[in-house]
């Protein structure tokens, strides 16, 4: 017990370090900047642009934390966080291999594995935009070929219709109340759309847990 | 210094970043693959999980590439390169830059090249915007994980459903943002989309009719992705196509996309 605890602190130290590492190379990105081609911020457009666009993504950055750590685990939480992606792709990427492992996510197993699939997948992404961007000139009229334009666009439906299937047709009785709620809400309310979709994730999650803990009071599940 | 947003000393400090990030994936996989072997887990299924979640990561990565060709026409490659691979994503760039471009009198789609100002200012509201994430984790991820684990110690099996739960919660809300644009289907006024196109260097926005089933075309992409994943998971049982169980996810996700195209030119 003494060794499982002293990893998931370890976990915990060195992601502390690496993202205040990585926050302060991000904000010196702009101040160096800055200072290389000798300019000063327009400061009263920065306001006017921050004040337009942080309180939204703070608040939403918020919510999207308290409402991913608990599912990304601990190691991929931290990476998460750095880079990005996460509901189209990191925690897709982490549940499918809980699932294929067999693991619970509650465990050290499922938080080892959740780690090494999140892992993987940054390092793969990252890769892949390196190609992307060292290859920009080829690649631009392929990849913007209006051919493929539709399959790009329905990325997010062609990856939860064969997650949603992996992962309900397993948690059935607690997945039905939830999906149906969704189904109504973005049905009927045209304000639902991609943008507020990251909205509604906590509210789904939190109403599936009442659900679901009302069943398990009564012994239904 | 002359400035321009291709300038190689961007592309030298975004290199430097992507590289220390690069190092924390690679940190974090060492880290957990020797934790994997103290706790005894079996290494071809780590193996597996690897192969899977590399193959898997293949389509929306290349979707990422996209989005950095989008943006690189106004901001140059180097920055959508760093926004895209360090936190953000296409649709939370595009409104921190349409803002920060705003309050300058400029605009994402305008043909008048960035000053070093106007770019400095960008960064800036890119960066102070996106970064709650990265300094939140670690100020709470240790207290919500212990309290995870409490709940596990005090009742294991709830542990597990709550866990689930929250699964299955963020996987309704997507499954209900594929429906979003049914409603077009009995709304006639509701069909067309909005579109900011340039017309002699001055963002417009235009609204494109599309047929009352446009909405229909994520439903049925996400109905072929789950057939796909139903005849897999089917054939699976087969103790020969064991080994699609590693495949099934990326399989249904090309699927699906790949019928994208022939639904998008069939329904909208």
């Amino acid at each position: 017990m003494k060794k499982n605890l002293s990893y998931m602190d370890s976990v915990h130290r060195d992601g502390t370090i690496w993202n205040l590492s990585v926050m302060a190379l991000l904000l010196a990105f702009p101040v160096t900047v800055a200072i290389f081609f000798g300019v000063m911020p327009d400061w009263a457009a920065l306001l006017s642009g921050l004040i337009a666009t942080a309180p939204l993504y703070w608040v939403v950055g918020v919510i999207e934390t308290v409402t991913f750590v608990p599912m990304l685990g601990a190691g991929g939480s931290y990476l998460s966080f750095v880079t990005g992606n996460i509901s189209n792709l990191k925690l897709p990427c982490a549940l499918n291999a809980l699932e294929q492992n067999g693991v619970s996510a509650n465990s050290e197993e499922g938080e080892v594995i959740s780690t090494i699939a999140i892992a993987t997948s940054s390092i793969v992404t990252t890769l892949i935009i390196i190609i992307g961007v060292i290859c920009i000139v080829p690649l631009t009229p392929v990849l913007e070929a209006p051919v493929l334009e539709p399959a790009f666009q329905q990325i997010l439906p062609a990856l939860f219709g064969g997650l949603g299937v992996a992962f309900v047709s397993k948690n059935w009785k607690i997945a039905v109340a939830p999906i149906l709620l969704m189904l109504i809400l973005f049905i009927f309310i045209p304000a639902l759309n991609e943008g507020t979709v990251g909205i509604m994730v906590p509210v789904s999650a939190l109403f599936t847990i009442a659900v679901a803990r009302i069943m398990y009071k009564r012994g239904a599940l | 210094m002359e400035f321009s947003v291709n300038h190689p000393i961007i592309f030298v400090l975004v290199g430097v970043i992507v590289a220390v990030v690069l190092g924390q994936s690679v940190y974090f996989l060492l880290k957990a693959l020797r934790r994997s072997k103290q706790l005894g887990m079996d290494q071809t299924k780590i193996k597996k999980t690897i192969r899977t979640a590399a193959i898997f990561t293949i389509a929306p990565a290349v979707a990422i590439v996209i989005s950095v060709i989008t943006l690189s026409k106004k901001l140059g490659v180097a920055l959508p390169w760093l926004r895209l691979s360090v936190v953000g994503s296409m649709s939370y760039e595009t409104i921190a830059a349409t803002n920060a471009l705003q309050a300058m009198g400029q605009s994402l789609g305008s043909s008048t090249a960035l000053s070093a100002q106007q770019y400095v200012n960008v960064l800036l509201v890119m960066t102070i915007s996106i970064l709650v994430g990265i300094w939140l984790v670690p100020v709470v991820s240790k207290k919500l994980q212990s309290g995870m684990a409490t709940l596990g110690k005090r009742d294991a099996k709830w542990a597990d459903i709550f866990q689930n739960s929250l699964f299955i919660g963020m996987i309704s809300a997507f499954l209900g943002f594929v429906f979003c644009n049914m409603y077009m289907l009995w709304t006639p006024s509701a069909r067309f989309l909005t579109e900011t196109v340039v017309e002699n260097g001055v963002e417009v926005e235009k609204q494109i009719a599309v047929p009352a089933t446009y909405g229909l075309v994520p439903v049925c992409v996400m109905i072929v992705s789950a057939l796909v994943m139903v005849i897999c998971g089917l054939l699976m049982k087969k103790p020969k196509l064991k080994w699609l169980s590693e495949y099934a996810l990326p399989i249904s996700l090309v699927l699906g996309m790949a019928a994208a195209i022939p639904l998008t030119a069939w329904l909208s």
